[in-house]
């Protein structure tokens, strides 16, 4: 849909031949037959598990097809809180993901340009944590920031800490970890788009008496806009739904469940499948029009 | 609707048609939706009733071999990672057993092979260990194969109280292969005085730095034991609410640090939690792991009692394998050799004379071979019917889930 206006910015589109070829039909076969098997065929048996009802005299776990609705009352009554809290967790770690990278890629992508072989140093520093599974790269996390760790006592000792405070387990430690581990997502790219930023638009722009601040403002934030739009999305989509970092094995606390959590909770412990699923369609949904929004108004019209 | 001018720039205006003309017209979405009814139609077929399924027809005597999926850590492994007392079975009886660590957790299992269990095919494995309640419910859903006792002759060996469980009168269908306490363990360093019970673990000096199983019945059992319900007895949502209301009490006011299933440990070695509701057999190895820190009892006022179980899976066509398999292991000298591993309670009885033999100290060990006194304070929580346990276990999720 939308996501088109950015991603192809380049392709020529009125050199497409408009006669539909047979061979060009054969050649979208397969990706036709994958997105059916593996996307469509679970989407809809999604949807239908959403709205089955519990069997008469059934034992737990056991549905019948049906048209209940009222699974998803229940679900957004029973599990709002979790729900607000994702968005708001993933819209935190977002700005905070945002803030951190946008100067490091313009580090690397802007002021580096003199040196090629430290920009690409640089770079392979920022993939260099995708070497290793993020699982492990969160569990360590988790052992780094222990109440006896060395991090944890420092900060008890000069007191930015109370002395009975912990870290993990808490909203903040999640909210800490999704934005560690999406960081690359955003670096990504705002470094490709920063790279290509033309310097000479911000000459001109000095030229004209435009203060640095002015310059930022209404000629790099512009030119980087695309890169802000395909960073914050990448960011933000996964985050929403990850339920690793909020795991209570990993860095989350009962207070600090997501929407993931629950839709696990639901599905492997309770066999409840059909909130599962409405939970599932549920946050879909909510992400695709949270997305269609901030891409209309972002992507499309002020890129333009 | 009037269309909105195009900007002037060539470019952006090929950008903006090419975005319009990607946008899902009605008709392609209605296309879509048949296709994938469609090839729901035929996922649908695959997915049966709620009739039982029937036993599949034993191979046994022609094909010696047994696939056994078990939890981890749960056999004896030597150095070269092989099993010893698996390869004596195979030498003595010529069965080939393919050991696989599949099961982490009851619920995962179960989620992978439901959906096999319900057609009654194969699940990829002859016999799996899973716990008291999670084979209740197999049971229930009549997804495990009658074992012949007469072909079992040491089950004569089976600890008296485990002969008749709620889940399964008369042993028809499982067989225990090792259990375990759930009790109350704490840091020595830190907390020298000890933890006797369960009320000692909500002292304010404590506050989140206490750690509970995610297990239900383990967490609820205990707390229930601490306000004398009898776990085992008579009991019911009155009893049960009260003790959610103590552990949602404590969960919320941050008491309870967090709600762990198996990697508990880690929060005992980073001492992010100094005392916890905990699995007797972990401690063992914890402490032969990171130096001696931690102490286990079963509190005075009762701790859970819990086996995990073989049960052959319906679809299984090496039934009388299997049951030559839990014969040997029901032999005590086997016994003693697992237990001398494992750390977890053999239900063998004779195992620990067997064990006295291997080393003493073992055997004293009340956590591998508990006497009299400490299994007078193991309780095993009854058997819950399909309702309660979908009341129960939504109860307990919610608290874990913070709402």
């Amino acid at each position: 849909m939308a996501f088109a206006a950015f991603a192809t910015t380049t392709s020529e589109a009125e050199q497409v031949p408009r006669r539909k070829s047979p061979v060009a039909l054969l050649l979208l076969l397969p990706g036709i037959l994958y997105l059916v098997l593996f996307f469509l065929t679970p989407l809809v048996s999604l949807l239908l598990t959403s709205f089955q009802a519990p069997s008469e005299f059934g034992d737990i776990g056991q549905y019948t097809y049906a048209f209940r609705w009222e699974n998803y009352v229940q679900v957004v009554t029973d599990y709002l809180p979790h729900i607000l809290r994702s968005f708001g967790f993933a819209l935190i770690a977002t700005v905070l993901a945002l803030v951190f990278s946008y100067p490091l890629a313009y580090f690397i992508g802007v002021t580096a340009r003199r040196w090629p072989l430290a920009q690409s140093l640089m770079l392979v520093l920022v993939i260099a944590p995708f070497f290793i599974s993020f699982l492990l790269r969160t569990l360590a996390w988790k052992q780094i920031l222990s109440d006896e760790s060395f991090i944890i006592t420092s900060l008890k000792a000069v007191a930015l800490m109370a002395p009975d405070a912990h870290f993990t387990g808490t909203p903040a430690a999640v909210i800490f970890g999704l934005t560690y581990n999406f960081i690359p997502f955003m670096t990504l790219p705002l470094y490709t788009t920063l790279e290509r930023l033309d310097l000479r638009y911000l000459e001109a722009a000095s030229d004209l008496y435009a203060h640095p601040v002015e310059v930022f403002r209404k000629v790099t934030i512009p030119l980087s806009m695309p890169g802000i739009v395909a960073g914050t999305l990448l960011t933000f989509i996964p985050a929403a739904g990850d339920y690793v970092n909020a795991s209570r094995d990993f860095l989350g606390g009962p207070d600090s469940q997501m929407i993931g959590n629950v839709i696990e909770a639901n599905f492997l412990v309770l066999q409840n499948y059909p909130a599962a699923a409405a939970l599932s369609i549920i946050l879909m949904s909510v992400i695709l029009i949270i997305v269609s929004i901030y891409v209309k108004r972002a992507g499309t019209e002020e890129l333009l | 609707m009037k269309p909105r001018p195009l900007p002037a720039d060539p470019m952006i205006q090929q950008l903006i048609r090419q975005a319009q003309r990607a946008q899902l017209g009605r008709r392609t979405l209605l296309t879509g939706a048949g296709a994938g009814a469609a090839a729901l139609a035929l996922a649908a077929c695959s997915t049966g009733g709620a009739a039982k399924p029937k036993a599949a027809a034993d191979k046994s005597a022609a094909e010696k071999s047994i696939r056994w999926d078990n939890w981890a850590l749960y056999i004896d492994v030597d150095d070269a990672g092989n099993y010893p007392t698996l390869d004596a079975f195979t030498k003595k009886t010529g069965i080939k057993v393919k050991y696989t660590e599949a099961v982490d957790d009851n619920n995962t299992y179960y989620g992978k092979v439901k959906d096999q269990l319900a057609l009654g095919r194969d699940i990829g494995a002859d016999t799996v260990c899973l716990t008291d309640w999670m084979v209740g419910r197999l049971i229930r859903f009549g997804y495990t194969q009658e074992l012949d006792h007469a072909n079992i002759p040491n089950l004569a060996n089976l600890q008296p109280s485990l002969k008749d469980v709620g889940f399964d009168k008369g042993r028809k269908m499982s067989v225990p292969w090792q259990g375990g306490f759930a009790g109350i363990c704490w840091n020595k360093e830190k907390l020298p005085n000890g933890i006797a019970s369960v009320e000692e673990l909500w002292d304010p000096k404590l506050k989140g730095r206490i750690g509970v199983l995610s297990e239900m019945r383990d967490t609820m059992g205990l707390i229930m034991l601490d306000a004398g319900v009898d776990i085992s007895g008579d009991w019911g949502d009155d009893e049960f609410n009260a003790a959610i209301d103590v552990l949602k009490k404590q969960v919320s006011d941050g008491q309870v640090r967090n709600i762990k299933g198996n990697s508990y440990k880690e929060d005992l070695i980073n001492e992010d939690t100094l005392a916890a509701i905990v699995w007797s057999g972990d401690i063992v190895q914890l402490n032969a792991e990171n130096g001696d820190k931690w102490d286990f009892v079963v509190p005075e006022k009762g701790g859970t009692l819990w086996n995990d179980n073989f049960v052959v899976p319906i679809g299984s066509t090496h039934k009388k394998n299997v049951e030559e398999l839990i014969n040997y292991y029901y032999d005590p000298a086997v016994a003693a050799e697992v237990a001398a591993y494992v750390n977890y309670i053999t239900p063998v009885v004779g195992a620990k004379e067997a064990a006295m033999a291997i080393d003493p100290e073992l055997a004293n060990n009340q956590l591998i071979f508990p006497d009299d006194a400490t299994l007078a304070k193991a309780h095993v929580f009854r058997t819950l019917t399909g309702a309660e346990e979908q009341k129960y276990d939504a109860a307990f999720q919610s608290i874990l889930l913070g709402s």
